[in-house]
C-alpha cells in the first residue's frame, strides 16, 4: 500500500533503532508517555519496545476514545435505546463498552435495543431519513478528530429540517486531559511517576494542529513530538524526544508534518465552533471530573440536542472496585499491575475499558503482548 | 395434451413467485417446489429414489468422516459467489480437511416467507453448479418455512459424508515443534468481500470472494508423498483463529513470519481502510497445512502446481511452548502475539 508500507519498513526501523541506541545516554531512563491510543495500538502490534533500548520505556496515555468513556455516559446511551425505544447508532468498539447492571450496548442489543453499529456520522443521517417515524440518535464519542463529522451531520439536519434526529454529545478534547496527567498527584504534585515527554497525537492534531500542546512546554517544560500512528512515525518521535531530553530542550516539534501544520484545519476548527460550546464540566473515566474538556451542542441547535430531547439525567457510577483503569489511563499504573487483568478482565469480558478497544492499554497489552509477561 | 394439463399441475412462478407457509407444509405445494426446483436442478440417482432418506451404496476400506456447517451469510449474493456455491464448498472442504475424500451432501434448508423464488433458483443452481464441479452430489434434503420476519430469506445447513483415504491421520493434534506452516494462498479474500458488499459500507472494491472446494488440491499435495500433520480451513476468524485452535489442541506454540503472509494488496488496503486485520477475516477456499519441516519446500511445489495453491506460502514454524501462544515476527522487527479473535472484529473509530 502506497504511502503506508513505506511507514512500516523494517530495515528503515533497524537504522533508527541504531541511531536511538547510540544517542541514549545509558545513565539515565527516559520515560515517554504516548498520548493517543492509535499509538499505543501501533506500539504493540508491530513490536516498537523490541526495537528500543531497555533504557527507553513507553508509557500508555489517555486517548483512547472508548476507555475515557465514563460509565455513566453509556448508561444514558442504554437508556435511549431500551427505554426511549430510539434507534441508537455509534461507532465500533463503543458497544463493548461495560456499563451499569451488567450490561454494554451490544448486550442491551441483544435484550431488544434498537442499536447500530455505524462507521460514519452520515450513516446516522441517513438511517434517520430512512425512517421518519423513528428517533434516531448519534452516540457521539471521540476526540477532536471525530467532532468535525459529527457538527456537519447537526447542520445537515438543521438544513433539511429532520425531528426525528439528534446527537448524545460526548466529544471531549485533548489538551485538557493532557494538562490533567500533568497536573495529577502523581505526576505534577509528588513526581512518583516520571514523564519525560509526550508523543503528541496524530488525527486530532490534523485537526487541532500544533499550538494547543505549547503549553505543555512552555508551563510544564515537558518536550512534545506531535507523531503519525504508523510504527516508524512513533520510532522516529522516539528519537526526537530523547534529543530533546539530551539537550535539555522543551518544545513542540511535528514528526507528523505531512499531515499536521501549527494552525491545524482551520475549516474543521470553524464548524466545530459553530456547533459546539465548551461543558463546564465533563466526567472522564479515570480523570475524574475536569472543567472545560468536553463539548456540548450550541442553543441554536438545541433541538437536535438528546440530552435537551429526552429525560436523560446524568448519573454518575463508580468504576469497579478493584479496576485500576484509572491509574492505567493516567500512565501510573500498568496493566499487568492491575489485580484483574488476564484473570477476571479479558478482551472477552471486559471489566474496565482499557480492555475493550484494541487501543485501550490493557486490551493491547493482552492481545499482543502478554507473552512477555510468562 | 401437454405434459401440465394432464396433471392439472400450474408450473411454478420462478421469475415473481414467492416463497409461502406452503412450500414448508408437506402438501402439494411442497411437492412441487421440490420436483420443480431441487430435483430439477440438483437430480441424482440418489436423490430421484425420493424416500424419506438416500440409499447409498457401501464403502470399502477407510474410516469414514461426518461433518456438517450451517451458513448464514448475509448478503446472499457477493462478488464470487453466493450462499449456494458456499455452503457445497464448506461442507466439502469441511470433510476434506480430514483426510477424506468427500463423496455425498444432505442439504438442509430454512426458507423466510415471501423470499423471491428467482433468487432461489439462482441458489439451488449454484449448489447444483458446485456440486457437480466437485464431483460430491446432494443426495438427499429438507425444507423448511418460516414466517416472514423470522429468517433471513435463506439459511442452508449442509452435511457431508466422506472416507478417509489410506496414510492420511490429521488432526488439530498433530503439530508437532519443527513443523512447517503452510497456506495454500491470499487471506482474507472471502471476508472483506463480503464485507465490501455490506450496505453501510459504501465503497466499491474488485475483491471477489475465494469460495471453493478444496479436496483436488488436497488430493495433489497428498499426491507429494509430505508428511502432512494438520489440515484447516481458516474460515472464521481467520488464520490466527485456526492457528490459536490447533496450537492449543497440539499443545504447541507457533511462530509466524508477517513477511511471508500473502495478503492482496486491495484486501489488505480494505482492511487498512476499515481498522481490520487480515489475518482474522474469513477465507473460504484456503487451507492451512501443518507439515514435517523437511517436506515443506516439497510440498509447496505440489501446492503452487495446482490452480487453488498458486500463491501458497510457508509462513511459520511450530515450536515447544507451554502457554500455547502463537507468535509473529513483524515485518517492522518486533514481535507480538497473534490471538484469538476477540468477539466480532470491530473496526477501530481514530
Amino acid at each position: 500500500m502506497k504511502y503506508i508500507d513505506e511507514f512500516r519498513d523494517g530495515e528503515v526501523a533497524q537504522g533508527i533503532a541504531g541511531a536511538i541506541a547510540r544517542e541514549v545516554n545509558p545513565d539515565r531512563r527516559y520515560h515517554f508517555m504516548e498520548f493517543c491510543g492509535g499509538h499505543t495500538h501501533a506500539i504493540s502490534r508491530y513490536g516498537v519496545t523490541d526495537l528500543l533500548p531497555p533504557n527507553v520505556q513507553m508509557i500508555h496515555g489517555p486517548g483512547c476514545p472508548v476507555c475515557v468513556l465514563p460509565i455513566g455516559r453509556v448508561d444514558q446511551a442504554i437508556k435511549l435505546a431500551l427505554e426511549q425505544e430510539v434507534t441508537l447508532c455509534t461507532y465500533g468498539d463503543c458497544l463493548r463498552v461495560p456499563a451499569s447492571d451488567g450490561l454494554s450496548l451490544l448486550k442491551a442489543k441483544a435484550r431488544g435495543g434498537d442499536i447500530r453499529m455505524i462507521y460514519s456520522s452520515a450513516d446516522a443521517l441517513a438511517l434517520a431519513q430512512k425512517y421518519p417515524e423513528r428517533q434516531v440518535v448519534f452516540f457521539a464519542i471521540g476526540f477532536e478528530t471525530t467532532t468535525p463529522p459529527t457538527a456537519v451531520v447537526i447542520r445537515q439536519a438543521a438544513a433539511l429540517g429532520l425531528k426525528n434526529f439528534s446527537v448524545l454529545c460526548c466529544h471531549v478534547l485533548t489538551p485538557s486531559a493532557m494538562a490533567s496527567i500533568l497536573q495529577s498527584p502523581e505526576i505534577g504534585v509528588s513526581g512518583t511517576v516520571q514523564i519525560d515527554g509526550f508523543i503528541g497525537p496524530a488525527h486530532v492534531s490534523t485537526i487541532i494542529g500544533s499550538r494547543p500542546y505549547e503549553f505543555v512546554a512552555a508551563e510544564y517544560g515537558k518536550p512534545v513530538v506531535i507523531a503519525g500512528f504508523e510504527p516508524l512515525d512513533v520510532m522516529q518521535a522516539v528519537r526526537m524526544l530523547i534529543r530533546q531530553v539530551n539537550e535539555g530542550r522543551a518544545e513542540v516539534e511535528n514528526e507528523f508534518s505531512r499531515a499536521v501544520d501549527r494552525n491545524g484545519n482551520v475549516k474543521a476548527q470553524k464548524l466545530v465552533a459553530e456547533v459546539f460550546e465548551l461543558r463546564e464540566t465533563f466526567e472522564w473515566r479515570g480523570l475524574g471530573v475536569l472543567p472545560h474538556s468536553a463539548l456540548q451542542i450550541r442553543q441554536e441547535f438545541a433541538e437536535f440536542d438528546a440530552e435537551k430531547r429526552f429525560p436523560l439525567d446524568y448519573v454518575p457510577v463508580a468504576d469497579h472496585q478493584a479496576c485500576d483503569c484509572a491509574a492505567i489511563l493516567r500512565g501510573v499504573k500498568k496493566p499487568q499491575d492491575c489485580k484483574l487483568f488476564g484473570t477476571v478482565c479479558t478482551p472477552e469480558n471486559a471489566i474496565g475499558s482499557c480492555m475493550v478497544s484494541s487501543e485501550g492499554a490493557c486490551a493491547a497489552h493482552y492481545s499482543y503482548g502478554r507473552y512477555k509477561d510468562v | 395434451m401437454s405434459e401440465t394439463r394432464k396433471n392439472y399441475v400450474r408450473p411454478l412462478d420462478l421469475k415473481h413467485g414467492q416463497v409461502d407457509m406452503a412450500h414448508g407444509s408437506g402438501g402439494r405445494a411442497m411437492a412441487q417446489l421440490i420436483e420443480e426446483l431441487f430435483a430439477k436442478y440438483l437430480g441424482n440417482e440418489y436423490l430421484a429414489q425420493g424416500d424419506d432418506g438416500a440409499l447409498l451404496p457401501p464403502l470399502g476400506a477407510g474410516k469414514l468422516v461426518m461433518a456438517t456447517d450451517c451458513h448464514v451469510v448475509s448478503p446472499l449474493f457477493f462478488p464470487g459467489g453466493d450462499i449456494g456455491c458456499l455452503s457445497v464448498h464448506g461442507t466439502i472442504n469441511d470433510v476434506a480437511m480430514m483426510g477424506a475424500q468427500p463423496l455425498w451432501l444432505a442439504a438442509g434448508f430454512i426458507l423466510e416467507e415471501g423470499f423471491p423464488l428467482s433468487d432461489l433458483a439462482r441458489i439451488v443452481q449454484s449448489m447444483a453448479a458446485a456440486a457437480k464441479e466437485a464431483g460430491v452430489p446432494i443426495v438427499t434434503g429438507d425444507t423448511k418455512v418460516v414466517e416472514r420476519g423470522k429468517g433471513d430469506g435463506v439459511f442452508i445447513t449442509t452435511t457431508g459424508v466422506g472416507v478417509v483415504a489410506p496414510g492420511m491421520e490429521l488432526s488439530g493434534n498433530k503439530a508437532r515443534p519443527g513443523d512447517a506452516i503452510l497456506v495454500s494462498g491470499t487471506l482474507g479474500d472471502h471476508g472483506m468481500a463480503i464485507m465490501a458488499e455490506r450496505e453501510s459500507l459504501g465503497f466499491d472494491s474488485l475483491i471477489v470472494s475465494d469460495t471453493a472446494a478444496l479436496h483436488g488440491l488436497i488430493a495433489a499435495m497428498r499426491a507429494s508423498g509430505a508428511e502432512i500433520h494438520v489440515l484447516r480451513d481458516p474460515t472464521r476468524g481467520g488464520l490466527a483463529t485456526t492457528l490459536n485452535e490447533i496450537a492449543r489442541q497440539s499443545g504447541v506454540g507457533m511462530m509466524l513470519q508477517e513477511k511471508a503472509l500473502p495478503v492482496q494488496p486491495a484486501v489488505s488496503a480494505a482492511c487498512e481502510f476499515l481498522g481490520l486485520d487480515p489475518l482474522y477475516v474469513a477465507n473460504e477456499g484456503k487451507l492451512v497445512a501443518i507439515c514435517a519441516a523437511g517436506d515443506a519446500e516439497k510440498l509447496l511445489s505440489a501446492m503452487r502446481a495446482h490452480p487453488l495453491g498458486g500463491a501458497a506460502a510457508i509462513v511459520g514454524t511450530v515450536h515447544v511452548d507451554d502457554h500455547h501462544f502463537v507468535q509473529m515476527t513483524t515485518s517492522f522487527g518486533g514481535k507480538r502475539i497473534v490471538d484469538w479473535l476477540s468477539g466480532d472484529q470491530l473496526p477501530r473509530i481514530c
